[in-house]
């Protein structure tokens, strides 16, 4: 990266304290993010979404989380006040969640929720923040914007519903999303058609994405540089265009072991989980 | 336990805790004791349970630690406060309080399980059926369980006691047929919640049978909702009982039932306050204490708070 | 071996009627393994419903080794057919330990020697005997996937519905559990129906398919078109470009395929 990145985050650690002893969630995770889309794949206990709610101090206890440098744009976000997370969070750090049905509130219609957005973090009169919100409505390719905004969540669609939630969560105009599985609930073109809008977004605005997903494939198409986890470590970071060149065995091994349409009728590759990827990095 | 050897403690708990049990009692008492260590965590649960150990204690063992007879009046000691003698007071015809709350624990402990058990099958059962057939066999019997609902309980139970006739036997099952609903509906509701689930397609699959379906798989689900309801119930049902025993129609005397020495008591309200008043607190300590064995066997058995 | 012609399933009543498949007709071979692929809504699982006599709520005529099956299943049909579940956290009985979970459907076919059979079946889906007293929540979520299957095959079945069972797990233990589908397909001689939204896998796991839409089939081909890249349907076409990965050009040529009336 030319520039400064965004993001910087050196040695992050979360904990869970549970009955049954400390869970390590994430174990040392260390990368930069900068005005580019960065994928972070890996397999459910990989720690990948734990990473993304460790950004926005979005970690409930019993979590507990720690790291060496934990920057974005200059501000410490590890020493950071309440006050100030309130207002890094949507307002300069946003994140999309998986399931619409589960992040929008069920008892308001979505349109008044994406103004409530914009309202959080400018002070405007309420029609003002309406306009706003049918117009980036409209930015996320809604056909219907001033029907929609009268909707309740339970009348859209899922693919609609999370473009009303990408609405949300860039209404404020924020320089860094984190989209944890934003796609995974949805069908294979609808996925393709919110990345779209994803990415047109994000370019437009010279925003930076933290695309978390366990689908290495979509990652390696979507994104600028790939990330892959593994039991609350980094394996690997790489460029995306290079990830046919990948050198760690988990990322091989995960490649390996994905059915392709091409491919033939052949047992498909197990991936061996060498313990030694387990084993804490330096 | 702590005459038995370290060595062998360890062992059973690691044969309980194992991962890979042998046999199904084995797996079966393994998460019996993963669920009862989680209780004792709970103290105010522990307190509650503590509670319900000692009216039992008391039941069962009060022909030998009551002091006097709680039906042998002497009307030379009437109406006497705490003294060494009497260490609750004596009541109107001269017997030992203390004596009458020991042998009345033991009506109070016959009623609520009397209750709990011909109530809560009812209701399971209505519930279930109810709940899996769907159709009109779900709306007969809702409709007859919100009949029952639609009357305020106290009422309902005067009714039938009035029909049936006093005496604690009809006032039990009077308070049985009031408390079914409650649970007929839980039931139901858990069983709604299930039956689409796909390990009941699974089964039907395997051609089960309806009956097989509800007894085997659907009634093991709904059973730990129903033990808290029941637990929490609990102290409703002593107070109905009392209530009913206050207005006479319950326990007849000279049973030592305590809401009966409530009503008693009542007369002498001002000047021998502790005639009415430790009846009072007895039923109290017991309703406190089933509202606490309830609230934490419902952290414990709660689905959602558990490995579902 | 599987005939279904003209099936045709219905949700709801008066206005609020979904007609969630509409006149598919297809045909299974003894020992194939056929794929239905489609998106949410195509109907793909409710096929499967209906096929299993889990849904009575069908027209058409399913015909299974040459008999006709009415709405309601009998018992023998199910020592014929069986289904493996999506959701390997739903479809086993968070109360049951795998053993009772295992012999339920010996003691209802009263097939005896249930101790054989379930050491066995526990054997063949390469679990061990330590799991067979464990309870579900103690199994991580490949492992459920397998006592499914195992619980499926316990009955000695010919045909084996999937319905998308390896949506939910990770891509590792996917590969493990496909393995051992094909692995079980081909020694025990078991018939397929598989229905997954993953074209991937089908066109892995299958050697024929059928695209749905809407409840309606939109084209049959087989595994060597679709690798060929040659099916003749325009919406097939996009399935398959859409399933490739993030190409920012193809997505502004998605068309959406509505529903007709």
């Amino acid at each position: 990266m030319a520039e400064d990145p965004l993001l910087t985050i050196e040695d992050l650690r979360v904990d869970f304290e549970t009955t049954k002893g400390i869970v390590q969630a994430v174990r040392g995770v260390s990368f930069q993010v900068g005005r580019e889309k960065l994928g972070i794949v890996g397999e459910s206990g990989s720690g990948k979404s734990v990473t993304g709610r460790a950004i926005l101090g979005l970690v409930p206890p019993p979590g507990r989380v720690a790291a060496k440098r934990l920057d974005f744009e200059g501000t410490d976000l590890l020493s950071a006040d309440n006050r100030q997370m309130r207002e890094i969070r949507g307002r300069r750090i946003s994140m999309v969640m998986q399931d619409p049905k589960f992040s929008l509130n069920p008892v308001m219609k979505v349109g008044h929720q994406v103004a409530e957005a914009y309202r959080t973090h400018a002070r405007v009169a309420s029609g003002e923040a309406k306009r706003r919100a049918i117009e980036m409505l409209a930015a996320v390719r809604i056909r219907d914007p001033e029907r929609v905004f009268e909707a309740y969540p339970h009348e859209v669609s899922g693919g609609m519903g999370q473009r009303v939630m990408i609405a949300m969560m860039l209404i404020p105009d924020p320089d860094l999303l984190i989209a944890d599985e934003p796609t995974s609930a949805l069908d294979v073109t609808v996925q393709l058609q919110i990345l779209a809008i994803l990415d047109d977004l994000v370019s437009e605005r010279g925003m930076g994405l933290i695309f978390i997903s366990h689908d290495l494939n979509l990652v390696a198409s979507f994104c600028d540089r790939v990330m892959i986890m593994y039991a609350g470590q980094v394996m690997e970071i790489l460029d995306a265009r290079d990830l046919n060149q990948a050198k760690h065995p988990y990322t091989r091994g995960l490649l390996s072991c994905l059915p392709k349409i091409d491919g033939g009728h052949n047992d498909l590759a197990v991936l061996k989980r060498d313990p030694a990827w387990l084993e804490a990095k330096p | 336990m702590s005459s038995v050897p370290e060595s062998a403690r360890n062992d059973l708990r690691s044969w309980l805790l194992s991962d890979t049990p042998v046999s199904r009692r084995q797996a079966w008492l393994g998460r019996i004791y993963l669920a009862w260590r989680a209780f004792t965590g709970n103290r105010l649960a522990m307190l509650g349970l503590g509670i319900v150990l000692t009216l039992i204690l008391m039941a069962a063992l009060a022909p030998w630690i009551a002091p006097y007879e709680p039906a042998d009046p002497d009307l030379q000691s009437r109406l006497l406060p705490s003294s060494k003698a009497h260490w609750l007071g004596t009541d109107e015809l001269g017997r030992d309080i203390l004596s009458r709350i020991l042998y009345g624990a033991r009506l109070t402990l016959y009623v609520v399980v009397l209750v709990a058990i011909i109530a809560a099958p009812v209701g399971l059962l209505i519930g279930t059926a109810a709940g899996y057939s769907g159709g009109w066999l779900d709306v007969v019997l809702m409709r007859i369980t919100d009949i029952f609902l639609a009357f305020p309980k106290l009422i309902l139970a005067l009714a039938f006691v009035s029909a049936l006739g006093p005496g604690i036997e009809n006032a039990i099952i009077a308070i049985a047929i009031t408390s079914w609903p409650p649970y007929a509906r839980i039931a139901r509701a858990e069983t709604i919640t299930i039956r689409n689930s796909d390990f009941i397609n699974a089964v039907r699959l395997q051609g089960a049978g309806s009956v097989r379906i509800i007894w085997s798989h659907v009634v093991p689900l709904c059973t730990s909702s129903l033990i808290v309801r029941v637990t929490l119930d609990m102290a409703g049902i002593i107070l109905t009982a009392a209530g009913l025993g206050f207005l006479g129609l319950g326990a007849q005397p000279p049973l030592p039932e305590w809401g009966a020495m409530i009503s008693s008591g009542r007369q002498f309200l001002l000047d021998q306050w502790w005639v009415a008043t430790v009846p009072g607190i007895a039923i109290f300590i017991v309703s406190l204490g089933f509202n606490l064995l309830g609230d934490g066997l419902r952290d414990v058995l709660d689905p959602k708070n558990s490995e579902r | 071996m599987i005939r279904v012609r003209d099936l045709q399933v219905t949700f709801g009543e008066g206005k609020h009627t979904v007609k969630a498949v509409r006149g598919l007709s297809f045909q299974v071979d003894k020992g194939e393994s056929f794929g239905i692929v489609g998106e949410s809504g195509s109907g793909k699982s409710t096929v499967l419903r209906a096929l299993s006599g889990l849904n009575p709520n069908w027209t058409g005529e399913v015909e299974i080794e040459g008999r006709q099956q009415a709405v309601r299943r009998d018992k023998p049909f199910y020592k014929l057919v069986q289904m493996v579940f999506q959701d390997p956290y739903g479809s086993l009985h968070p109360r049951h330990t795998i053993d009772r979970i295992l012999a339920e459907p010996v003691a209802i076919h009263r097939l005896g020697d249930a101790e054989r059979r379930i050491e066995r079946v526990l054997d063949e889906v390469g679990l061990g005997t330590g799991f067979r007293f464990r309870y579900p929540h103690q199994l991580s979520g490949g492992q459920r996937q397998r006592v499914a299957i195992a619980r499926a095959l316990i009955l000695e079945p010919r045909i084996l519905l999937l319905d998308e069972p390896t949506s939910a797990l990770d891509v590792s233990i996917q590969a493990e559990v496909l393995n051992l589908l094909v692995r079980l397909r081909r020694e025990r001689g078991l018939t397929y129906i598989l229905v997954s939204h993953n074209l991937a896998v089908v066109a892995h796991m299958c050697e024929r398919l059928a695209v749905m839409n809407h409840g309606r089939l939109v084209e049959e081909l087989s595994a060597e078109q679709l690798k060929a890249a040659t099916p003749a349907e325009s919406y097939t076409r996009q399935l398959l470009t859409a399933s490739l990965g993030y190409d920012r050009a193809a997505i502004d040529q998605f068309e959406d395929f509505v529903a007709e009336a």
